[in-house]
């Protein structure tokens, strides 16, 4: 940059400026002398000199051009070409001797020319660093915070001395915390570096609990490298506090996983654990039902392709009336004659279970459906650098969350639900109080179906819809009721959330399946300890 | 001798027996001896077939004894047939030798594939025919005795007791599935070649695999009907139908429920073994819990507690099952389905059931 032709430029600004101020007109200001400043880089960049084409990165960087960014982006990735005609620079894709070029400077189409014709402006090592610099630098100044936090972050990575003035310059007028957090960081990993010891020790106070994965590797290779001992030792004692955040972080992210996989199994369950608990019958055809719901969600889907969130929440209601409706059939045509004799219920609702599936694959085909998840569903709550909750998985935990605490509402509070404790407690004491056991039965069964239809729109959710998506839910949803306690619906809940966390805690130890065999495992153990399940029933209704 | 006084009064099992024995011995001459030209004669692919199903009836015979007569609903049978067949197979793959696809004169070609150097332990031994023979009724054995003795012990009956078997099933599909475990993972076992020396492609091999399973299934049954005619067999009537009283007279209803159950895991893993080389193949899907709940159907359409009933349903419904798989394929899950359905609806006794009463009426 030359002070002389500065000082006549800023002339030229004022005039400008003065000019701009009526007309509204902005534009033009500093893209005079800017795309002069940009038009030299270029020129430089044609230079066989890598020092020159070095200044030529600077210019080009600093003239705020809004296609710098593209046009360094592109001699990083070896994209920049010169024609050696007439030595004008265009982006090239090489397609064998071929090559579709396009101007660097309006982005025009320039059609086919011959590889021959073009030479690659080539760049060594100390420009590739300069260059991730400088464009980290141009994305450093982004309106939008995001992009200034990731341009941060990819600076952390490669810190260089001379970036330490450009950080704390950016640090006074940052207004975003994140960011100035990544800044303060990114200056303290520079300071890491320079060779006084008691900058080091400043740093290292800074860089206490933060979890930038950079930091880690730049803790690690000072304690390798630093004579110093009480800098080593404070180093050492940084990073142990580190990684034992870390490890902290991990293990909330592994209760997460399992208190989501739970909540799935509490889902499934929790319909089995009224129609197993209340009315003693086994209904193998239970995972159907969570199909039946699933499919629900995706025939609504198909209905209102525009608006899948709304489909999405009308297929509530819609599964618990289509499975419900299903199980009061089920239950009026089949069940209601097999009461007392469990095993053989056992068997006629499998082979229920065997008819649904088949007229699903008859009428949906048997290849798995994919049900959309609606925008706000996807994506992830970032809760720091370590730590991210999806979003579909939390949603599906609040959402088992609140159908478990509907259901005991109802079975507490309404009068149906004393009904249907009254009849699961002593069936022939409730019918001479005047209640109609055989219409709570069937009331009963179609409640525990509706549950599972509701499990089946959460299911559709996280996995694909396909006939068998039942018969996958259906042993680890007896596991839950069985482990948890016939008959109690929190023991449904505790058992399924602590069966889901055990099976996380499990995996990185054994590998998944190895997992769900340890507990199937684990639950045939417990159930010679404690038949009753973690929650026994008390008093009469344990008989 | 004795064996007729006991059929006296068994007609359905003296019928059942009559014409087990007039099937192997006619089947075996109608495919070795008639020549192809001949209408009597009877293809390979039919006397396997049918041998296949004799297995199958044994198996049945084996939930029978359990469900029929001691009242436990046992959704895990498969895995003992499976585990039967699992340790047939590994003595057929030893017999291969270097005449697999990868040539290797120690190792199966799966573990050939998956780069393994050694042979695994337990696979040591299975060269021999008879340690085979003795691991086919030993693996499901000793299953069953643990499994059997920790739920027995801590009284886990009904559909408790269904339920933990049919998780006993799937956790084994799920081990036997994984490459890591050394029994082949998802492919299982085949590409036998021989047994015994003999070819498993001659017929005369399949003649004699088809004799075995007769013969099999006729001392199976011979000796179900020896136990449930013995004080035993009426002690587990007794479980059966009221286990508290049994055990309150001062009976070990565990132990008897040990034995029976153990018993009827070792006849299960013995109509595995003689299933795999007939059919040339052992894989997880055996494990299955579908699998395992279809035995359960056999023996309730043929009609519980009585032998020759689990027999015959298992030969119908394997029969409705090959004919509809290959007419209508879809039509075949309705038709399971229905069955499973109107069976313990409409006919609880099976279709013996029906033969019986009117017997009665007579």
């Amino acid at each position: 940059m030359h002070p002389l032709s500065h000082r006549a430029c800023s002339l030229k600004i004022f005039f400008f400026l003065f000019l701009s101020f009526f007309l509204f007109y902005a534009g033009p200001t500093h893209a005079g002398e800017n795309t002069t400043r940009f038009e030299e880089g270029l020129s430089l960049l044609l230079h066989k000199d890598f020092k020159l084409k070095g200044k030529g990165i600077q210019q080009i960087a600093d003239s705020g051009e809004k296609h710098s960014e593209q046009l360094l982006q592109a001699l990083l990735e070896g994209g920049l070409y010169r024609v050696k005609k007439d030595n004008t620079l265009v982006y090239a894709a090489i397609d064998g001797s071929k090559a579709s070029i396009t101007a660097v400077l309006d982005g025009r189409d320039l059609g086919i020319a011959k590889k021959r014709k073009l030479k690659k402006i080539t760049i060594n090592n100390t420009l590739r660093t300069k260059l991730k610099g400088v464009l980290a630098a141009i994305d450093l100044n982004n309106p939008d915070p995001e992009i200034r936090l990731a341009a941060v972050n990819k600076l952390i990575t490669t810190p260089t001395m001379d970036s330490s003035a450009l950080l704390e310059k950016l640090l006074q007028t940052e207004p975003d915390d994140n960011v100035r957090l990544a800044l303060t960081t990114a200056m303290a990993i520079i300071s890491l570096r320079s060779p006084d010891s008691e900058q080091k020790l400043a740093a290292l106070a800074v860089l206490r609990g933060s979890l930038n994965p950079a930091v880690r590797n730049e803790l690690n290779s000072l304690i390798a490298r630093e004579q110093n001992q009480e800098v080593r030792k404070k180093a050492e004692s940084v990073l142990t506090a580190i990684e034992s955040k870390i490890a902290f972080y991990a293990l909330v992210e592994k209760i997460f996983f399992g208190l989501s996989l739970g909540s799935v199994l509490v889902l499934a369950a929790i319909g089995l654990a009224i129609t197993f608990g209340v009315i003693g019958v086994i209904n193998m055809a239970h995972g159907e039902l969570i199909m039946l719901g699933a499919y629900t969600t995706y025939v609504l889907q198909q209905m209102m392709p525009g608006s899948i969130s709304l489909a999405l929440f009308l297929a509530i209601p819609a599964a618990f009336i289509v499975s419900g409706l299903a199980g009061i059939i089920i239950e009026r045509s089949v069940i209601r004659f097999l009461y007392g004799r469990p095993l053989e219920t056992l068997l006629a609702t499998f082979g229920i279970s065997l008819i649904l599936q088949q007229a699903v694959r008859s009428v949906f085909s048997p290849l798995n459906r994919s049900v959309a998840t609606p925008a706000w569903m996807s994506g992830s709550l970032q809760i720091n650098p370590i730590l991210s909750l999806t979003t579909n998985r939390l949603t599906i935990f609040v959402f088992a969350l609140l159908v478990f605490a509907g259901l005991y509402l109802i079975l507490k509070k309404s009068s149906i639900g004393l009904q249907v404790r009254a009849v699961s407690q002593n069936r022939a004491m409730a019918r001479a109080m005047g209640i109609r056991a055989a219409r709570v039965d069937a009331l009963t069964f179609g409640l525990g179906s509706g549950i599972a239809g509701i499990a089946g729109v959460a299911l559709s959710q996280l996995t694909n819809v396909g006939p068998n998506l039942g018969q996958a839910y259906i042993i680890d949803s007896f596991m839950v009721v069985v482990f948890g306690g016939v008959g109690n619906l929190w023991g449904t809940l505790i058992g399924g959330l602590s069966l889901g966390v055990a099976n996380k805690f499990f995996e990185p130890w054994a590998g998944a399946v190895l997992a769900k065999i340890l507990i199937l495992v684990f639950i045939i153990l417990f159930i010679q300890k404690r038949p009753q399940g973690l929650f026994p029933q008390k008093g009469r209704a344990a008989g | 001798m004795i064996i007729i006084q006991y059929l006296k009064d068994d007609r359905g099992g003296a019928f059942m027996l009559g014409l087990l024995v007039l099937t192997t011995i006619v089947i075996p001459v109608c495919n070795l001896l008639v020549p192809e030209s001949s209408g009597l004669h009877i293809s390979t692919y039919t006397m396997t077939l049918m041998g296949k199903y004799l297995c199958y009836a044994l198996l049945a015979m084996a939930v029978d004894l359990v469900w029929g007569y001691l009242g436990i609903l046992s959704l895990g049978h498969g895995a003992f047939f499976a585990l039967g067949g699992y340790a047939m197979g590994m003595y057929l793959m030893r017999q291969i030798g270097s005449r697999g696809v990868y040539g290797d004169p120690i190792l199966p070609d799966f573990m050939v594939f998956l780069n393994w150097q050694l042979l695994p332990w337990f696979w040591h031994g299975f060269d021999w025919f008879w340690f085979a023979m003795l691991m086919v009724v030993l693996v499901p054995g000793l299953l069953a005795l643990v499994f059997g003795w920790l739920a027995f012990r801590s009284r886990v009956t009904g559909v408790y007791l269904s339920i933990i078997t049919q998780a006993l099933t799937y956790a084994l599909l799920l081990a036997f599935f994984r490459n890591e475990m050394g029994f082949g993972g998802n492919n299982g076992l085949t590409d036998f070649k021989d047994i015994l020396g003999f070819s498993l492609q001659a017929d005369s091999t399949r003649a004699g695999l088809f004799i075995a399973s007769g013969l099999a299934l006729g001392l199976g049954y011979l000796s179900c009907l020896y136990i449930t005619r013995s004080r035993l067999g009426k002690l587990c009537t007794a479980i059966r139908d009221q286990e508290d009283r049994a055990r309150f007279i001062g009976y070990r209803v565990e132990n008897v429920k040990l034995w029976i159950f153990t018993f009827s895991a070792m006849l299960a893993g013995v109509a595995g073994a003689l299933y795999v080389p007939q059919v040339g193949i052992i894989n997880p899907g055996e494990f299955s819990p579908l699998a395992s709940i279809e035995i359960v159907i056999w023996v309730a359409v043929g009609g519980r507690a009585t032998l020759y009933g689990a027999v015959a349903g298992a030969l119908m419904v394997n029969y409705a099952k090959s004919y509809l798989t290959a007419a209508m394929p879809d039509a075949w899950l309705f038709a399971l389905g229905a069955l499973f359905v109107l069976v313990t609806l409409l006919l609880p006794r099976g279709v013996t059931g029906l033969l019986r009463k009117k017997e009665v009426t007579q």
